[in-house]
C-alpha cells in the first residue's frame, strides 16, 4: 500500500522549516479558507462542516458539525479549542501547534463564524513551550494581517482569540475539567447530565469545544467542499487522519493517512510509514488509539483504521495514537505503567478514580517485582470493575468523567491475554524480562 | 431538611419510580431528597442538605434508565424527571455501594477505637449497612503527620479524610470566607488553609460537625468523650438572641459538646464558634456554688436561709427608707422566660418597684422594640429588601449573617445598609451608605425625603439604588445599635421614622443577651407589664393577679446608675439579675460612680466577677443548661431549654430564687413549678394567649413557637416533627442507634415534667389588656459642633470579647485579639503614625494611651474601638476598654487623637 496519493490536509506544511509563519502560511493558500467563509452565511458554512462527515479528533469521535447544531441558543456563547494533549504516546497535536499554528487560527475563526460565537479560547497544554511561543506569535501576525480581531478582512465579522497555557494536569484535557481550569478554578470535571459544554459551558454559557486537528481540517473543508472531503475515506470516517506511531516500531512519528484505506498493519509495517518491527521481534499486542483504549493483538493487524470498523473490533480509535509492543515487551509493566499514569494524573475529585487507580497501581507494582498473588488477578479485575461496572466496551463508570473507565482498559486487556505472562510474575517472583 | 407535610400543597408535582412505585416529587428536587421523603434512604457522604450538591463520593449511586439501558447515576446531583424510572436495590447499586466504601477504606486509617468519631462515624455506620465485609488490601495506606491544626479551634487528620469536601463548601458557600480548600491533585489532595490566610472564621465549627469522619475534630472535644456516653438534649442556645437550635451533650453532668440542629426557620443546622465552644464557662471549677454574704468586709459562705434573709432585710430597708422605687432590678436577659417572669412578678408586684432594666444600656428603648410590628428570620430572608440599621450581624448574632448572605446569594434579597463603617454585610449589600456615628437618623430621613439631594461624599447611582430599593412591597428593618457611644435614641428615633413612612415595614431587633426579648416581653423594663403591656393598660388586669402593681414608671438601667451617682441617691438597694455592669454598660465611670455609693447590693450570678466584689449578698444561680423552660429569641420565637446537668453546689434556677426571696419579703408568688410559671404566663398575657405547654409540646413546635400565636405560619399540629439526619450531623442520631435515650428528636411530651395545676385561678370571660399601643416618640438629641480636628468614637461590638463565656472557656479565651483603636489611613497619615503606634485618645473629661491600626472600612474622622475587649498598648498595662472612654451625658462621644 502506498501512500502517497494521499492529500495532505493537516500535515500538508509541516515538513517546511518555516511553516509556522504567516509567509509560508500566506504562500500555501493560508486565509483562503477564511476569506471564502467569509463571502458564505454562517449557516452554509455548518453545512458544508456537516457534510464533510467531519469526526472529532481529540478521542470521542462525535461528528464536529452535529456538535455544533447542538449548542444552545444564547446571545453570549463561545468556542474553546481543546490543545491539552498531554496522554503518553499522543503526539499529533503538539505537531499542528508547532509547526501550522496559522492553520489552528483560521479553523478556528472560521468555525467561531458559522457559530456566530462571542469569544475564542485557545486551551494550550502548558508543557508546550515552543507551540505556546510559535502560537502566540501566529496569533499576533494574524491580528495584524487582520484574519482576527475587529473586522476581520471587512467583512463586518469580529472575534477574539485567546491563548491560555495549562499547568500540566492530564485531565483538563477532559472537555469540562478544561472549562473549569478556563474559569481559574481547579480542574475537576462537571458531572454529564446536565453540564454538556453545549447547553451549559464556560461561565455557565454555551460553549462549543473541539480538539486542535479537528478544526485544522476546516479551512481544507471550505476550500474544497464537505464533500472533497467526505469522499476521502469509506462511511462515516471521512477525510484524513493524523496517526501518532510509537513504541517497539523502526520509525515512530505522525502519519496522515486517509481514513478507513489504510490497516494497522500498513501503519506499522509500510516502509514509508512504520517501517515495520526491529529485526527479530514479534507483534505481541498494540494500543489501537491511546492508552485509555482496550489493546489490540495480531489478529487485528489487518482492521481497517477506521472509526466503525475499530470499534466493532472492541476498542476506539480515540486520539489517533497507535502504540506498538513486541515479544520484550513486559505486559505487566506495561500495564502498571499506564495505571500509574492515570493514578498520577487523576484529579482526585471522586472516589473510585482517586483510590481505585492507586490501589491497581500499587497491586501492579507488586506483580511486577515478584510480590504477586495468584488471587491478585481477580482482585484487579474486580477493582476494575468497580471503577467501570461489567468492564463492557463502550465502558460504564462510577466515575464523573471518562478517565475513570480509562484505567481498567490495559489491565483487562493484558490479563485476559496474557494471562501467563501474570502468572509467571507470581511464580518466578521476578519480572520474566529483567 | 425536607418537610414531609409541603408535598400536596403546591402544583409543581411529578411522579417518578422507585425502586417499582409510583412516587410524589417536587419539581427540581434532588433525586436523593425525594427518595428520602419515601422512605428510601440512599447512603451518602459529600451531599449535605443545606449545601449544593457536588457529586463526588459516588456513594449515592442508582441506576436510572435511560435511552441506553440503565446507568450509574449520582443521585444527589440529579433532579428528579417526570417518568424517570430509578432502582436503588439492584446487584448493580449494590455492587457500586459497596465498590466505592472498599475504595474509600483503602487509604483511611482504620483507628476508629481511637478515633472521636467512631460510634457516631458515617462511614463506619455505612460500611456496617452497605460495604464490604472484611478488606481485600494489603499495601501500606497513605500517610500523614496527624493530626496538624488548620486553626486555633481545629485539627485536621489528613489519613482519615474522605475529600468529601464538605468542609471547603460549606467555608465558601454558606460561611462565605473560603479560608480552607483543597491543595494538592489525586492522591496528594487534602484540606489546608491558606499560608498568609489563616481559618479564623466564626463558623469554623461547623466544618467539623459535618465531616462525615474523624478527620475534623475541635480542639475542646478532643479526647473528653466517646459517643456511647454522651447523653443528650434538645436546647436553644442563649449565648445571642437568634436561638439557634442545639444539641446539648454531656458526659458525668460535665457539658462536652454542642451541635446545631436544622431547625428551619433558624439555624438550619449552623451555629457559630462562641455558641458551639462557650459551654466550657458552665464546666468551670470556679462557678458560684455556695450564697455568700459580706461580714465584716468580706465574703462569707452561709446557708440559702441566711443569705435570703439579709438580702430580704436589705430590700425591705431600701424600701422602707426610699418607698418602692428605691429598690431596682438590673438584668434579666439571661434567664429563662420563667425566671424573667417570678422576677417581675417579685419586683413589680410584691416590691411595687418599676425600676426593672433586662438592658444595660447598650440596647434600645424597650417599648420601641415591643412595640414595632415584628418580622421573622424567614421573613427578613424572603424578603426584597432588608434595611440594615445595626451594628455588624456577623458580630452580634453571627447565624443571622449566614441567613441574610444565603438570602442574597442565592435567594433575591437586597440589602440596603446604612452604618458608620464598613461591616461584614457591606460586600453583600446592593447600597451600602455612610452616616457619621450620632447621625443615623438624620441619614434615614433624607432618604426617605424624594426630593433631598444626594448627600455629600455618597454615589448618585448607590444613593438612588438604596431610595428604590426601601420603596419595595417587601421590607424588613435589622435594628440594632450601630454604635453604643451615641444615644440609644438616636436609632429609635431613625427606626420610628422609617416605621412612620413605610407601614408595611417590619422590624428584627439585634440586642445583646441571650434572651433579652423574652425578657422585655415578660416585663423587665420601666413602663412594661408581661405580655408587651403598658404598665398603664395592665396596672387593673395584673391587679387582680399580683399583690401590687407599681404606681408609676421606673427607672431604665443608665437611670438608675445616674441616680445612685447623684449626691442625693433615691434609692437604696439595687439586685444585679445575672448582670454585669462593669462589664457591658457603656460608661464605666458611671458603673464605678454607682456603686461608690452606700447601695445595697444583690447580686445573683453563676461567676465571681465585678459584681460579687462588689454586693452584699451573693447569690449563686443555676447557668445555661442546668434549668429548664423557655427562651424568646429576636422574632419573638419561644423555643423549649432542655435541662442537661444538675446545676453545682448549691445552686439554684432563677426563678427559685425569686419565689424563696418572696417568702422571705413576707410574701408567696404562688410559683412552684417551671410548668405552673408558663401556665400563668399563658393565661394572663395577651402575648402568650395560646400558647400552652401542650401547644409547646407538639412535634410540629420543635422548633418553637412565634409570639403572638397569630402570627403563626405554620399549623402546629399538622406539621409533623424534624427528623434528624445523621449523614447530615454526625453525633445527633448515630448514638440514638446504639440504643440510648435520645429525646433531641421530637419535642418531650410536655405532660411529663410540667404541671398543669394552674397558679392563678383565672375566669376565661374576663379581658385580657390589650398589647402596647402607643410607642413613645423619640427625637434624636442634637449633635453639638465638632470641630475638624476630632474624631467621632464609635463602640461596636465583637463576638469574641472579654465577656464571661468567653474568659472562662479556655478554648475561646485564646482567640480574643487586644483591642486596638481604628483610624483611618489618611488620619493616621496625618498624624504621622503607623500600625501599633500609640496614641493619646482625649474626651472631654478623661484621656488614655493606646495603640492604633488603620482601617480602610471607616470614614475619615471617625475612630472605633469594639466593646469590652481589653485595650492593647495602654503604658501601664492596666485594663481599660472603651467603657472607660465613653460619655452617655454626650449624644455622641468624640475624641482627640494626639501623639503622647
Amino acid at each position: 500500500m502506498t501512500t502517497m496519493a494521499v492529500p495532505r490536509i493537516v500535515s500538508a506544511r509541516v515538513h517546511h522549516d518555516d511553516s509556522h509563519t504567516l509567509d509560508r502560511y500566506l504562500a500555501t493558500r493560508g486565509y483562503e479558507g477564511l476569506k471564502k467563509a467569509l463571502a458564505m452565511t454562517p449557516e452554509a458554512v455548518a453545512r458544508e462542516v456537516d457534510e464533510a462527515n467531519l469526526l472529532g479528533r481529540g478521542g470521542a469521535g462525535f461528528p464536529a458539525g452535529r456538535k455544533w447544531s447542538m449548542m444552545r441558543k444564547n446571545p453570549t456563547t463561545y468556542l474553546v479549542i481543546n490543545g491539552d494533549e498531554s496522554e503518553p504516546a499522543t503526539f499529533k497535536d503538539h505537531l499542528l501547534v508547532e509547526n501550522d499554528p496559522h492553520q489552528i487560527i483560521e479553523g478556528a475563526v472560521i468555525a467561531a463564524y458559522a457559530l456566530q460565537v462571542s469569544q475564542i479560547f485557545i486551551y494550550l497544554r502548558g508543557e508546550f513551550a515552543l507551540g505556546l511561543e510559535r502560537l502566540q506569535s501566529a496569533l499576533n501576525e494574524a491580528y495584524a494581517y487582520g484574519a482576527v480581531g475587529h473586522d476581520i478582512f471587512s467583512s463586518g465579522f469580529s472575534i477574539d482569540v485567546v491563548v491560555h497555557p495549562g499547568a500540566g494536569a492530564y485531565v483538563c484535557g477532559e472537555e469540562t475539567a478544561l472549562l473549569e481550569s478556563l474559569e481559574g478554578k481547579r480542574g475537576f470535571p462537571r458531572i454529564k447530565p446536565p453540564n454538556f459544554p453545549a447547553a451549559v459551558g464556560i461561565y455557565g454559557e454555551p460553549t462549543i469545544v473541539n480538539n486542535v486537528e479537528t478544526l485544522s481540517n476546516v479551512p481544507w473543508i471550505i476550500l474544497n467542499g464537505g464533500a472533497a472531503f467526505a469522499a476521502l475515506g469509506e462511511g462515516s470516517s471521512t477525510g484524513t487522519r493524523l496517526f501518532a506511531l510509537a513504541g517497539r516500531v523502526r520509525n515512530p512519528g505522525v502519519y496522515e493517512l486517509e481514513m478507513v484505506k489504510n490497516t494497522f498493519s500498513d501503519l506499522i509495517n509500510d516502509p514509508a510509514l512504520g517501517g515495520g518491527l526491529f529485526p527479530g521481534r514479534e507483534l505481541k499486542a498494540f494500543i489501537p488509539g491511546g492508552v485509555s483504549a482496550p489493546w489490540f493483538f495480531p489478529e487485528h493487524l489487518d482492521l481497517p483504521l477506521g472509526q466503525e470498523q475499530v470499534d466493532a473490533a472492541g476498542s476506539m480509535l480515540g486520539s489517533g495514537s497507535v502504540v506498538v509492543m513486541d515479544d520484550q515487551t513486559c505486559v505487566v509493566r506495561a500495564s502498571w505503567r499506564i495505571t500509574r499514569f492515570f493514578h498520577r494524573e487523576s484529579c482526585g475529585q471522586c472516589t473510585p478514580c482517586r483510590e481505585g487507580s492507586g490501589w491497581l497501581e500499587k497491586i501492579l507494582e507488586r506483580i511486577e517485582i515478584g510480590q504477586g498473588r495468584r488471587e491478585d488477578l481477580d482482585l484487579l479485575l474486580d477493582a476494575c470493575d468497580n471503577i467501570s461496572p461489567g468492564l463492557t466496551w463502550p465502558p460504564q463508570q462510577t466515575t464523573i468523567c471518562v478517565l475513570g473507565p480509562s484505567i481498567p482498559s490495559s489491565i483487562t486487556s493484558a490479563i485476559s491475554r496474557f494471562r501467563d505472562d501474570f502468572l509467571a510474575h507470581i511464580t518466578l517472583g521476578r519480572c520474566p524480562h529483567v | 431538611m425536607s418537610d414531609p407535610t409541603s408535598v400536596g400543597d403546591t402544583a409543581d408535582e411529578l411522579t417518578f419510580s422507585l425502586d417499582g412505585r409510583s412516587v410524589v416529587a417536587h419539581k427540581g428536587e434532588k433525586l436523593i431528597a425525594a427518595a428520602e421523603r419515601a422512605g428510601v434512604f440512599i447512603p451518602r457522604f459529600c451531599y449535605h442538605p443545606r449545601m449544593k450538591p457536588v457529586g463526588v463520593c459516588r456513594m449515592c449511586l442508582v441506576e436510572v434508565d435511560g435511552p441506553r439501558g440503565p446507568s450509574l447515576m449520582p443521585s444527589c446531583f440529579i433532579d428528579v424527571q417526570p417518568d424517570m424510572v430509578v432502582v436503588t436495590e439492584s446487584d448493580t447499586v449494590k455492587k457500586a455501594q459497596d465498590g466505592v466504601l472498599e475504595f474509600l477504606l483503602i487509604n483511611h486509617p482504620l483507628d476508629c477505637p481511637v478515633c472521636d468519631k467512631g460510634g457516631e462515624c458515617p462511614l463506619q455506620d455505612q460500611t456496617l449497612a452497605y460495604g464490604p465485609g472484611e478488606s481485600r488490601f494489603i499495601e501500606e495506606k497513605r500517610h500523614f503527620e496527624k493530626p496538624i491544626p488548620i486553626s486555633e479551634l481545629v485539627m485536621l487528620d489528613r489519613e482519615r479524610c474522605i475529600q468529601c469536601s464538605r468542609c471547603t463548601r460549606f467555608a465558601d458557600e454558606v460561611a462565605g470566607e473560603a479560608q480552607i480548600d483543597f491543595v494538592g491533585r489525586g492522591p496528594h489532595i487534602e484540606v489546608a488553609p491558606f499560608p498568609e490566610l489563616p481559618f479564623t472564621s466564626y463558623f469554623s465549627g461547623n466544618t467539623v460537625q459535618i465531616c462525615p469522619v474523624g478527620a475534623l475534630t475541635a480542639t475542646p472535644y478532643r479526647f473528653t468523650a466517646r459517643p456511647w456516653d454522651l447523653d443528650q438534649v434538645e436546647s436553644t442556645c442563649t449565648t445571642c438572641s437568634l436561638g439557634c437550635r442545639v444539641a446539648v451533650q454531656s458526659s458525668s453532668n460535665r457539658l462536652t459538646r454542642m451541635l446545631g440542629i436544622d431547625a428551619d426557620p433558624v439555624n438550619q443546622g449552623w451555629m457559630c464558634d462562641k455558641g458551639r465552644f462557650a459551654f466550657e464557662a458552665v464546666n468551670d471549677p470556679g462557678r458560684l456554688t455556695r450564697p455568700l454574704v459580706r461580714k465584716n468586709g468580706g465574703l462569707v459562705e452561709v446557708s440559702w436561709y441566711e443569705a435570703l434573709e439579709a438580702a430580704a432585710a436589705g430590700l425591705r430597708k431600701a424600701r422602707t427608707d426610699h418607698g418602692p422605687a428605691g429598690v431596682g432590678v438590673i438584668g434579666g436577659a439571661r434567664l429563662t422566660n420563667e425566671a424573667a417572669y417570678a422576677w417581675t412578678k417579685l419586683a413589680k408586684g410584691v416590691i411595687g418597684t418599676d425600676s426593672v432594666d433586662a438592658q444595660l444600656g447598650d440596647g434600645l428603648p424597650a417599648e420601641l422594640v415591643v412595640g414595632l410590628p415584628r418580622a421573622t428570620i424567614d421573613e427578613a430572608v424572603n424578603a426584597d429588601t432588608v434595611i440594615l440599621l445595626t451594628g455588624d450581624v456577623r458580630e452580634e448574632v453571627p447565624v443571622l449573617f449566614l441567613r441574610l448572605r444565603a438570602g442574597v446569594r442565592y435567594g433575591s434579597l437586597n440589602v440596603v445598609e446604612l452604618s458608620p463603617g464598613d461591616t461584614s454585610m457591606t460586600g453583600l449589600a446592593a447600597a451600602s451608605l455612610r452616616y457619621a456615628p450620632g447621625e443615623a437618623d438624620e441619614l434615614v430621613r433624607i432618604l426617605l425625603d424624594v426630593k433631598a439631594p444626594t448627600p455629600n461624599g455618597m454615589h448618585p447611582d448607590e444613593f438612588a439604588d438604596a431610595r428604590r430599593l426601601i420603596g419595595s412591597p417587601r421590607v424588613v428593618v435589622v435594628l440594632g445599635r450601630g454604635s453604643r457611644s451615641e444615644d440609644e435614641t438616636i436609632m429609635a428615633a431613625a427606626a420610628q421614622r422609617i416605621a412612620a413612612a413605610l407601614p408595611g415595614a417590619t422590624f428584627l431587633p439585634v440586642l445583646p443577651r441571650g434572651n433579652v426579648m423574652g425578657a422585655l416581653d415578660l416585663g423587665m423594663a420601666p413602663g412594661l407589664l408581661p405580655g408587651r403591656v403598658a404598665l398603664d393598660d395592665g396596672a387593673e388586669w395584673f391587679g387582680r393577679w399580683w399583690d401590687q402593681v407599681p404606681a408609676g414608671r421606673g427607672r431604665t438601667t443608665m437611670e438608675q446608675l445616674a441616680d445612685l451617682a447623684s449626691p442625693e441617691p433615691s434609692m437604696g438597694a439595687v439586685v444585679l439579675l445575672g448582670a454585669d455592669p462593669w462589664a457591658d454598660v457603656p460608661d464605666r465611670r458611671l458603673v464605678e460612680r454607682a456603686f461608690d455609693s452606700p447601695v445595697f447590693v444583690v447580686a445573683v450570678g453563676t461567676q465571681i466577677d465585678s459584681t460579687t466584689e462588689r454586693a452584699d449578698v451573693v447569690l449563686p444561680a443555676a447557668s445555661v443548661h442546668e434549668r429548664s423552660g423557655t427562651t424568646t429569641n429576636m422574632e419573638g420565637r419561644i423555643s423549649r431549654l432542655g435541662q442537661k446537668l444538675v446545676p453545682p453546689g448549691q445552686a439554684w434556677a432563677d426563678w427559685m430564687i425569686a419565689a424563696e426571696l418572696a417568702v422571705h419579703l413576707g410574701s408567696d408568688l404562688a410559683l412552684e413549678s417551671v410548668g405552673a410559671i408558663w401556665d400563668e404566663i399563658e393565661r394572663l398575657t395577651p402575648l402568650h394567649s395560646g400558647i400552652t405547654s401542650a401547644v409547646l409540646g407538639q412535634p410540629g413546635a420543635a422548633d418553637g413557637v412565634v409570639a403572638p400565636l397569630s402570627a403563626a405560619k405554620v399549623s402546629l399540629f399538622r406539621r409533623r416533627g424534624r427528623q434528624m439526619d445523621p449523614v447530615a450531623i454526625p453525633g445527633v442520631e448515630s448514638t440514638n442507634r446504639q440504643g440510648l435515650d435520645f429525646r433531641a428528636g421530637w419535642a418531650e411530651d410536655p405532660t411529663s415534667g410540667w404541671t398543669g395545676r394552674p397558679a392563678v385561678p383565672v375566669n376565661p370571660t374576663e379581658e385580657r389588656p390589650s398589647m402596647l399601643r402607643k410607642i413613645p416618640a423619640y427625637v434624636a438629641p442634637v449633635i453639638g459642633r465638632v470641630d475638624s480636628y476630632s474624631h467621632r468614637l464609635m463602640a461596636t461590638r465583637c463576638l469574641y470579647d472579654n465577656g464571661a463565656a468567653m474568659a472562662k472557656s479556655p478554648a475561646l479565651d485564646a482567640l480574643v485579639e487586644p483591642a486596638t483603636l481604628a483610624v483611618h489611613p489618611h488620619d493616621l497619615d496625618d498624624l504621622g503614625l503607623s500600625a501599633g503606634d500609640r496614641v493619646r485618645v482625649k474626651t472631654a473629661s478623661t484621656s488614655m494611651v493606646m495603640a492604633v491600626r488603620p482601617d480602610p472600612g471607616l470614614p475619615t474622622r471617625v475612630v472605633a474601638l469594639p466593646m469590652n475587649v481589653m485595650l492593647d498598648g495602654v503604658p501601664d498595662g492596666s485594663r481599660h476598654d472603651v467603657a472607660d472612654l465613653i460619655d452617655v451625658t454626650v449624644p455622641v462621644t468624640v475624641v482627640r487623637l494626639e501623639t503622647p
